[in-house]
């Protein structure tokens, strides 16, 4: 079967991978957030999925690498840099040279400084637009993607987006489907040659650490006498501040509820 | 009143005689009272006269308050005003430099979050009291807050056009790179805060071409840090997925977690509004915010739920409750008497065994208050009450608390909804 060209372009999708962490073991993973990215593209019909990785390749990262393969790849693009290199002009000059229609990158990586910072520095170098936080691309219709994105509070918001677009995908994305052994391990890791690696040298200054405990905020009593810091120690709630409607009838105080309500905004329209 | 003093002569007596039964309360009317017990001697020695201590309570017995007020209720709401008229002033004519902060403003208001980062950058601004800077707040679309100055905000840029609410990036980066053409400042704050300030912070800085720091929760003065790139201050930030913590120079773009510093509660400050120089350019967005979509609220984690209906043991009428829930489009909670009773699921339970809710509107149907029940509502912004009982501790903490039967109330909630739904069909 041939899709035909004229009537349903296939849709040229690169997902950017990275190699995760496990929060418990430290050990190599494919990273949670990319995983979803990829699920995502995968989950779209006509997509021509692409994996793309800068980095590092070892032990360790072969097998977090495996790990986006088993879920239905046959090869994995790998422009290989030194540890510590920046990845930008590197995925930069790919993407440029191929444009996809739709490029899928995790929020925030999993490893090393984790600014999330690279999606947009490529959407500002590419000048393509860029939508944080997709759940869930709803369809790809004349150069515009219909998109619902992740709100706090479990909340959505439908987007549209001109293509080509950078979509950046959180924890709210749909989970990844497992990881098969056997394709992972059939796989190609395709080493893509670009031009000279550029070393990151502002991060190598920096003092880097395990992640201190962060203090907790103490409820700070602001009295001027002993008397005045027991109260406030020994107070249960507070009175007095709210607003009580007393010997009303229900409808008034319906009324009341509902003028709350929507001052607050949270009734749905 | 007439002007002609009247004098008591027997009052007078008492006040002179101290050891009068009545000389302390006498002394208390004749607005003496202020120093009967301690007095300089003759010999500049302070004589105490420890029976003149305290006054008479409303039971004839004596009391005695320490708190430095003479009297336990006046003294207390003196203080209280005192306190609040304490803030002091602040006003900064010329600042040095700015501090830019694009606070996030969910629900048209500053959030903990939003105040944490006023705080951090007042410090910022104030260190070097010989040269204030001034912070300047930068927020999109309408809001409702008015404590602005309170929390630290010297200067004010509003644009309240609808071009910038909901999901616009593109515009509200352009009125960034505005200001940062006009007004050029020293540092720019965000707060690291899923798609409000941690989106446009990052757009920010590939815009600028800065290197932002991200997650910072520490800022330490350093000199060494001032003699690398000038800005004189350390930052610790977050990185690798909350395991590590990096030390580096803060850079002009900043984005910082929640908790970052403490909020602004000493000073006032003018909140001035300030408008650009130049026109904004008209752009041609390539994002469209399509508006929210409409989603299951049975379906919303209760811990992350916006708007919560939550009964108690005083509902009687489930489905009632329900219908409610489900017209309003409110996630539904319980008390733990409700969870028991096999009236709701368990993972429907808010409270100390339960789940700790963060919504911002909290309405409790016949929910008594007991305290483990409220210590899950802790974060919640608006706590309503509906209750038969005016002295139950829900009320207490309730922003409005209606009396009466909760059936009745909510029938009446669900009628006027549902009129209101019918006239604006109708009017459509
Ligand atoms: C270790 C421990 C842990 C606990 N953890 C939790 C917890 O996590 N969460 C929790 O909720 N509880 C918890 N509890 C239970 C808690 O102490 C209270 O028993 C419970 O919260 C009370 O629930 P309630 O307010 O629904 O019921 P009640 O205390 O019976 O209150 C019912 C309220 O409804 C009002 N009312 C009655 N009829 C009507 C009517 N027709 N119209 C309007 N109002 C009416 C009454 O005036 C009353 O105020 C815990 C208890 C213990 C000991």
């Amino acid at each position: 079967m041939r899709p035909d060209p004229q009537k349903s372009p296939s849709l040229a999708i690169t997902v950017l991978v990275s190699v995760g962490c496990h929060p418990l073991t430290g050990r190599g993973r494919r990273a949670d957030q990319d995983a979803r990215g990829v699920e995502l593209a995968r989950a779209l019909p006509l997509a021509e999925v692409r994996l793309l990785h800068a980095g590092v390749l070892d032990a360790g990262s072969d097998a977090a690498l495996r790990g986006y393969l088993g879920m239905g790849f046959d090869a994995l693009t790998l422009i290989e840099q030194p540890e510590s290199s920046d990845v930008v002009p590197a995925l930069a000059e790919v993407l440029a040279d191929h444009p996809p229609t739709l490029v899928i990158a995790g929020t925030r990586a999993e490893r090393g400084e984790a600014s999330g910072l690279l999606p947009y520095l490529l959407a500002e170098r590419l000048g393509w637009p860029l939508v944080a936080a997709v759940a869930e691309v709803e369809g790809v219709e004349g150069g515009v993607a219909t998109l619902l994105q992740a709100l706090p509070r479990g909340q959505r918001r439908r987007l549209q987006v001109r293509l080509p677009a950078i979509l950046t995908v959180d924890s709210a994305a749909p989970a990844p489907r497992q990881s098969a052994f056997g394709p992972a391990r059939r796989g190609q890791l395709a080493v893509h040659e670009v031009g000279e690696a550029v070393p990151d040298a502002e991060l190598v200054e920096w003092v880097e650490q395990p992640a201190r405990k962060r203090p907790k905020r103490l409820k700070i009593v602001k009295a001027a006498s002993a008397r005045d810091r027991f109260k406030a120690a020994a107070a249960k709630a507070e009175g007095g501040s709210g607003q009580v409607l007393d010997g009303v009838t229900p409808e008034q105080g319906a009324e009341a509820i509902l003028k709350l309500l929507k001052e607050e905004g949270v009734l749905r329209r | 009143m007439s002007e002609i003093r009247r004098r008591d002569p027997r009052r007078e007596w008492i006040a002179r005689n101290r050891l009068h039964r009545d000389h302390v309360s006498v002394l208390a009317v004749l607005g003496q009272g202020n120093t009967p017990s301690e007095w300089l001697g003759p010999n500049g020695v302070m004589r105490r006269n420890p029976h003149a201590v305290g006054f008479i309570g409303p039971n004839g017995l004596k009391r005695i308050d320490r708190s430095g007020g003479q009297q336990g209720g006046p003294a207390t709401v003196a203080t209280g005003t005192a306190a609040s008229d304490s803030r002091q002033a602040v006003t900064i004519e010329a600042p040095a430099f700015l501090v830019a902060v694009v606070p996030d403003m969910s629900g048209g208001r500053l959030s903990s979050h939003d105040r944490d980062l006023l705080g951090l950058a007042r410090q910022l601004a104030d260190a070097d009291p010989a040269r204030p800077g001034a912070v300047l707040a930068v927020l999109f679309g309408s809001h409702k807050e008015e404590a602005l100055g309170e929390a630290g905000v010297d200067r004010l840029l509003h644009l309240g056009d609808d071009a910038y609410e909901g999901y616009a990036p593109e515009a509200r980066l352009a009125v960034l790179a505005a200001v940062e053409r006009d007004l050029a400042p020293r540092h720019w704050l965000l707060p690291d805060s899923p798609l409000g300030g941690a989106d446009l912070g990052r757009r920010l800085a590939a815009r600028l071409g800065e290197r932002p720091a991200t997650g910072v929760w520490q800022l330490e003065a350093d000199a060494e840090a001032r003699g690398k790139n000038g800005s004189g201050w350390r930052c610790t930030a977050r990185g690798a997925a909350n395991t590590r913590d990096f030390l580096r120079p803060l850079p002009r773009v900043a984005l910082a977690l929640a908790e970052c510093a403490e909020p602004v509660s000493e000073t006032r400050h003018a909140a001035e509004p300030v408008t650009l120089a130049q026109p904004l350019p008209v752009l041609l967005s390539r994002i469209a915010d399509l508006g929210p979509v409409a989603v299951d609220p049975a379906g919303v984690a209760l811990a992350e739920a916006g708007f919560i209906l939550s009964a108690g043991n005083g509902v009687t009428d489930w489905e009632g409750f329900h219908h409610a829930a489900k017209l309003l489009g409110a996630t539904q909670g319980a008390s733990r008497v409700a969870v028991d009773d096999g009236h709701m699921p368990r993972h429907r339970q808010v409270g100390a065994t339960g789940t700790w809710v963060t919504a911002r509107v909290y309405v409790a149907v016949g929910i008594s208050g007991a305290i483990q029940h409220l210590q899950g509502i802790q974060s919640c912004d608006k706590v309503v009450a509906i209750n038969r009982d005016p002295g139950c501790d829900m009320i207490k903490r309730a922003d409005l608390a209606v009396i009466g039967d909760a059936a009745l109330v909510l029938q009446a909630l669900v009628t006027l909804v549902e009129q209101e739904r019918e006239e604006k069909r109708h009017a459509a």
